[in-house]
């Protein structure tokens, strides 16, 4: 170690949100007039440590130096005034406001802002209300109130997504400016190039902790692609293997002639661009992408949340076109969503939560066959083994618990596709494994599964074939045992184009 | 395989007055209501006002709280689903005065024609919050401005009033010394909102709707057919109230109901049905009409003013909103 | 090469400001229709008596509509303006009755500080118990209501003959500009202009646009969302003194009306149910029109009565309205 102080050095942060540990002991060490990356896999626990260095969380434990000195973070205030200029993922203009009123809120000078955007060669109108300003320019201005302070360190959380590559040009500028001016960047990105080209140290996050700190160089994606996976990666095949659910099995064919579960044609939608698949009964069909790619407007689209602005579903060869998630309920197709809370009603038992759809329509309001309910809904709680000890309101159920309740409701009310979004989140592994054996058990009865997860070494265990998504089209359709964590993340990235097309 | 349960905390093996109060409200309510009734009973006696807890008493608290049970029913359904109705009280109104208006008629007539007009306000409330998303209190308090204003005007023309004699004896008549007529619409409505909200597919979507409506829009469940039913329902109810009202009264004005509506919030509120919907049931609203009528009681006695109940109910409410927000918040 | 933020010709200038601000300018030439209809309606002479009543009949209302846009603004909602305006008016009533004109204007001050105070209470119990806005404001709908019938249950008490007389048509700057119009700019421009523009000011506009955003920007939620009431509170305290002024009279039923009145009057004047959006300028004309409304109909020789229901028919409408608008806006982003 150099005899100079570090500018920022954070050490064993932890946060836990509930159940879900998302840092579990970050260190971060980010030196004067360096450009540094923060990096890992969705759920790393990036978002977390910024939100910890600026003060809009605090962390459960953990030390943060400044300059060498202990550091208290509790506001955003107390950060900025430390020199920490943060521009987060969620834009930080208040939509009603102008851009000039914006800034008077936060007690910025319109005209050093608009110093700074002359500097990146951009012109905004500062009478214009902020929710008529396009979503990249608003980063811009974002990022050009925190350079008016002139910050130590300016964080920039994922602010690359939004842009066009010119204006990412420009926050590269303004990166190689601050180190050049002895000032500090910590940059939070998922593209891999961008590190490589422009960053002078990353550390790789995984798992809430640091794994990782070294210098990117040309051609070092791999290793960095390698620490993200983690040795992990390796033992989950064989854990595959051991569960014989790999998509190494030979799958039956199904039978010729009839139509796909589900057959997506041209699909336009929120972030979704022209997108065309079939997915077969009996086939877990994988969707893996980086965070914001269209994945999740691809499943409201399918699932009937929102509407669709072009294109065709067919659910087992009838045209969808689905208003509502009753439509799209009725044509088979459910959803198992990401956040288990938007699915259940917290404060009902298991037992109504499970039998909840049984009722969505005006025809079965009248009473209920208690015996039947009954029968159905304990049917679908022991083949998912759900420990129904508390079940008088889910929310007091455990988050495995919880995700095995939204899946039984589908069981005990049938359907031929299922939507799965990223349905192990935050889950133990027994249970992940429990869902992956249902899953493929569920397609071995026939039926058809769309899978999402934002854990890669889900996919070769759980699907049959794997489409990834960038920019809102499939960029690859991999065969299940060739969809590796490797492949996987840089057809991701966008860095395998070559291997895209099978 | 795992597929040995964890052992995860199971509520059934704590105890606390809290979770007595959200798992059982009933129980804690019961206590009240004695504990209330008993309260009264020294007051009375020390006013020398004589005992209170006589089966005559216990009998006319019966017989008072048949129409703020009636009103606060609606209101406990509508409660379920996140909403509040404020025209309960415009709609018994309505329904009183319709009674009244049409007695010479024949009460068969009168009955059904007030009732048709609070299941119209009800559908005309439904429609605005659930087609068109207008926000509940804000709806509800605009049509009974309305409904308020229309009868207004119907009460300036010229009409026989006439309350007939089987409305009077159901709201105010008693059959073996002690049973209250309105006991024989009340129980049956009670029984079968119970029954209902517990064993039926609407039951089922009151609580879903309230409980999370987005959650119940993913299992399929339009709202706005659940919203428009519960409206329309709490109408008809709040009319019903209003028939046993004026057979009660005798008469109709325009003020007879007006003095109901926030007991008809605070009844359900103390019932433990959550004011953000999804929670509680009918049996507790219940409880909470009956500790609400023996306490306007004590006020009675006690000479409380207007002002002051007012005052009461109105803290009433806040306090316990607070304290189930406090619970909720805290797990 | 310069980036501009999509600035495609037509945007900026005129077209931006008839869009937005063509929902108050829209309202005003409302006022102005109903205004020149109303004259030819009236067959006696027309004249500045008439234009000086109606800005008298009119002003708890405008007040009323303030008290309600700045909490609606801010993200809530107020049920207990109604309430506010009644204990305000019984409150000044009951006391003023004997006071000197000094002690009168005084005392007026006072009320007006107790109203913010309340206001301020209010907010406080949201922000801390965090019950929802509308149930705790319709808790104190009852609450305050009680207080004002406990001050005075049955309509009395008064005001000095000269307070009442600021709020008369006999005092008039020219003949078609009453004194009283002056009070309600007055207190316009000295509660609202001066933080409208200001860092707090804004905070209310941010609070309620968007609560993350103002958060992440550095914005005190919660003190912000106190102060909206507050403020709510004040012009409640005002209108209810204006009541006094206008009727002599203290009532503790007389504001009952104006918690409905005082949301429609907020959004028919382009305040935004959803918060962040608006200002007081709309609020007042509409305040004006709902007002005119009810003369024009009472004119005519309609019932009373129907005028009133003409009136909640004309808010449930307007708020539907508003919230058809809420949805398309939704479906937009």
């Amino acid at each position: 170690m150099t005899a100079t102080v570090s500018l920022l050095e954070a050490r064993d942060l932890a946060k836990s949100y509930g159940p879900v540990q998302a840092l579990r002991s970050a260190d971060l060490v980010i030196e004067p007039g360096e450009v540094h990356a923060l990096l890992g896999a969705n759920g790393a626990g990036k978002s977390t440590l910024v939100k910890v260095l600026t003060g809009v969380i605090s962390a459960d434990h953990g030390t943060v130096l400044v300059n060498g000195k202990p550091a208290r973070i509790g506001s955003p205030a107390q950060a900025a005034r430390i020199g920490l200029a943060p521009v987060f993922q969620d834009p930080a203009l208040v939509p009603d406001l102008t851009i000039s009123q914006n800034m008077r809120l936060t007690g910025t000078s319109s005209a050093a802002v608009e110093h700074e955007l002359r500097a990146l060669d951009l012109a905004v109108d500062f009478s214009d209300q902020a929710r008529d300003v396009p979503l990249p320019m608003q980063r811009m201005i974002d990022l050009a109130r925190a350079l008016t302070r002139d910050p130590a360190l300016l964080l920039l959380d994922e602010i690359t997504a939004a842009l066009p590559s010119d204006l990412a040009e420009r926050v590269f500028a303004v990166m190689q400016r601050s180190r050049e001016r002895g000032r500090s960047v910590l940059f939070i990105t998922h593209r891999l190039k961008e590190v490589i080209a422009s960053c002078d140290r990353a550390t790789i996050l995984r798992d809430g902790r640091a794994v990782a700190t070294m210098a990117p160089r040309e051609g070092g994606e791999e290793r960095i692609v390698e620490h993200m996976l983690g040795p992990e990666a390796a033992r989950a095949s064989v854990a595959a293997a051991e569960q014989g659910a790999g998509a190494a099995d030979v799958r039956p064919a199904a039978p010729a002639g009839e139509a796909p579960a589900l057959k997506v044609d041209g699909l336009f939608g929120g972030r979704v661009r022209n997108m065309s698949f079939e997915l077969r009964r009996g086939e877990i069909l994988g969707v893996a992408a980086l965070e914001g790619q269209g994945q999740d407007d691809l499943f409201a689209v399918l699932s009937g949340g929102q509407s669709p602005s072009g294109g065709e579903i067919r659910a087992a060869g009838r045209v969808l076109k689905a208003r509502h998630p009753y439509d799209s309920i009725r044509a088979g197709v459910v959803l198992v969503p990401a956040d288990r809370l938007h699915a259940l009603l917290p404060q009902r038992s298991v037992r109504e939560n499970v039998a909840a759809p049984r009722y969505n329509s005006f025809s079965r309001w009248g009473p209920i066959n208690m015996r039947d309910e009954g029968r159905r809904v304990r049917e679908a709680e022991q083949a998912l083994h759900i420990d129904t000890r508390a079940a008088r309101q889910v929310r007091r159920l455990s988050g495995g618990n919880q995700q095995k309740v939204t899946i039984a409701r589908w069981l005990a009310n049938g359907f031929t596709t299922m939507l799965c979004f990223d349905p192990t989140r935050g889950i133990d592994v027994g249970t992940k494994r429990q869902i992956y054996v249902l899953l493929r058990r569920l397609a071995d009865d026939g039926a058809a599964i769309l899978f999402f997860s934002s854990e890669l070494t889900e996919f070769p265990l759980v699907c049959d074939r794997v489409l990834t998504l960038f920019g809102g089209e499939i960029t690859a359709d991999l065969p299940g045992a060739a969809a590796d964590e490797a492949t996987l993340l840089r057809a991701m990235h966008g860095l395998a184009e070559s291997q895209a097309g099978t | 395989m795992s597929t040995a349960p964890t052992p995860t905390r199971t509520p059934r093996g704590r105890w606390s007055p809290r979770r007595l109060a959200t798992d059982s409200p009933a129980s804690i309510l019961t206590l009240v209501f004695v504990g209330i009734f008993v309260g009264t009973d020294i007051v009375n006696r020390a006013q020398g006002g004589g005992a209170f807890l006589t089966l005559k008493q216990i009998s006319t608290t019966f017989l008072f709280a048949a129409v703020l049970g009636l009103m606060s029913a609606g209101q406990t359904l509508v409660m379920l689903t996140g909403g509040v109705d404020l025209s309960v009280a415009t709609t018994a109104t309505a329904g009183a005065f319709m009674i009244s208006r049409f007695g010479t008629e024949g009460s068969p007539k009168a009955i059904a024609i007030a009732l048709i007009v609070g299941l119209g306000v009800g559908l005309v409330n439904g429609i605005g919050v659930a087609v068109f998303r207008v926000n509940a209190l804000i709806m509800t308090l605009g049509v009974s401005t309305i409904t308020l204003g229309l009868l207004t005007v119907q009460a300036q023309k010229q009409f026989t009033a006439l309350v007939p004699s089987f409305v009077v004896t159901l709201g105010s008549g008693r059959v073996l010394t002690y049973v209250p007529y309105d006991l024989f619409v009340w129980v049956p409505i009670a029984a079968l909102i119970i029954l209902g909200l517990r064993y039926s597919g609407i039951g089922r979507m009151i609580y879903a709707v309230g409980d999370s409506p987005v959650a119940a829009r993913l299992a399929g469940v339009r709202t706005w057919q659940v919203l428009l039913f519960v409206y329309a329902i709490c109408g008809l109810l709040s009319a019903a109230a209003g028939i046993l009202l004026v057979g009660f009264n005798n008469a109709a004005d325009l003020g007879i109901a007006s003095p109901f509506l926030l007991p008809s919030v605070a009844a359900v509120v103390i019932g433990g049905t959550s004011i953000f919907g999804g929670l509680g049931g009918y049996a507790g609203t219940i409880l909470g009409a009956l500790i609400l009528t023996v306490l306007d009681s004590l006020l009675t006695i006690l000479n409380a003013s207007q002002a002051v109940r007012q005052i009461i109910y109105g803290l009433i409410v806040l306090g316990l909103a607070a304290i189930y927000a406090h619970a909720t918040a805290a797990e | 090469m310069t980036a501009t933020t999509g600035g495609a010709p037509g945007r900026g200038g005129p077209a931006r400001l008839a869009r937005r601000h063509g929902w108050t300018a829209g309202i005003y030439v409302l006022l102005l229709v109903l205004t020149i209809f109303w004259r030819s309606q009236t067959s006696v002479k027309w004249g500045p008596f008439d234009v000086q009543s109606l800005v008298i009949d009119a002003l708890p209302l405008c007040f009323a509509a303030c008290a309600q846009s700045i909490v609606i603004i801010s993200g809530g909602i107020d049920l207990s303006v109604g309430s506010m305006m009644s204990l305000a008016n019984v409150v000044s009533a009951k006391y003023m009755l004997h006071m000197s004109f000094d002690e009168a204007l005084l005392f007026s001050l006072a009320v007006v500080a107790g109203g913010a105070l309340v206001g301020a209470i209010t907010g406080f119990t949201i922000v801390i118990t965090r019950v929802a806005d509308i149930i705790v404001t319709l808790a104190m709908l009852f609450v305050l209501g009680g207080v004002a019938l406990a001050v005075l249950e049955v309509p009395g008490g008064g005001a000095p003959a000269r307070f009442q007389a600021l709020v008369s048509v006999d005092t008039v700057l020219t003949a078609w500009f009453p004194a009283v119009l002056l009070i309600l700019f007055g207190a316009v421009a000295v509660l609202w202009l001066t933080v409208r523009r200001a860092r707090i000011g804004l905070a209310i506009y941010a609070v309620g646009s968007n609560r993350p955003a103002a958060y992440l920007a550095g914005v005190d939620v919660k003190r912000t969302r106190v102060l909206a009431y507050a403020y709510s509170g004040a012009f409640a305290a005002l209108g209810g003194l204006a009541f006094t002024g206008a009727s002599g009279l203290g009532d503790p039923n007389a504001g009952s009306i104006y918690t409905l009145n005082s949301v429609a009057a907020a959004v028919l004047g382009g305040v935004s149910l959803l918060g962040g959006v608006g200002g007081l300028v709309g609020p007042i004309a509409a305040a004006f029109v709902l007002t005119l409304v009810k003369t024009l109909m009472i004119l005519r020789g309609v019932d009373q009565n129907y005028a009133q229901v003409f009136q909640g028919s004309l808010i449930v409408l307007v708020v539907m309205i508003g919230g058809l608008a809420i949805r398309q806006k939704g479906k937009g982003s």
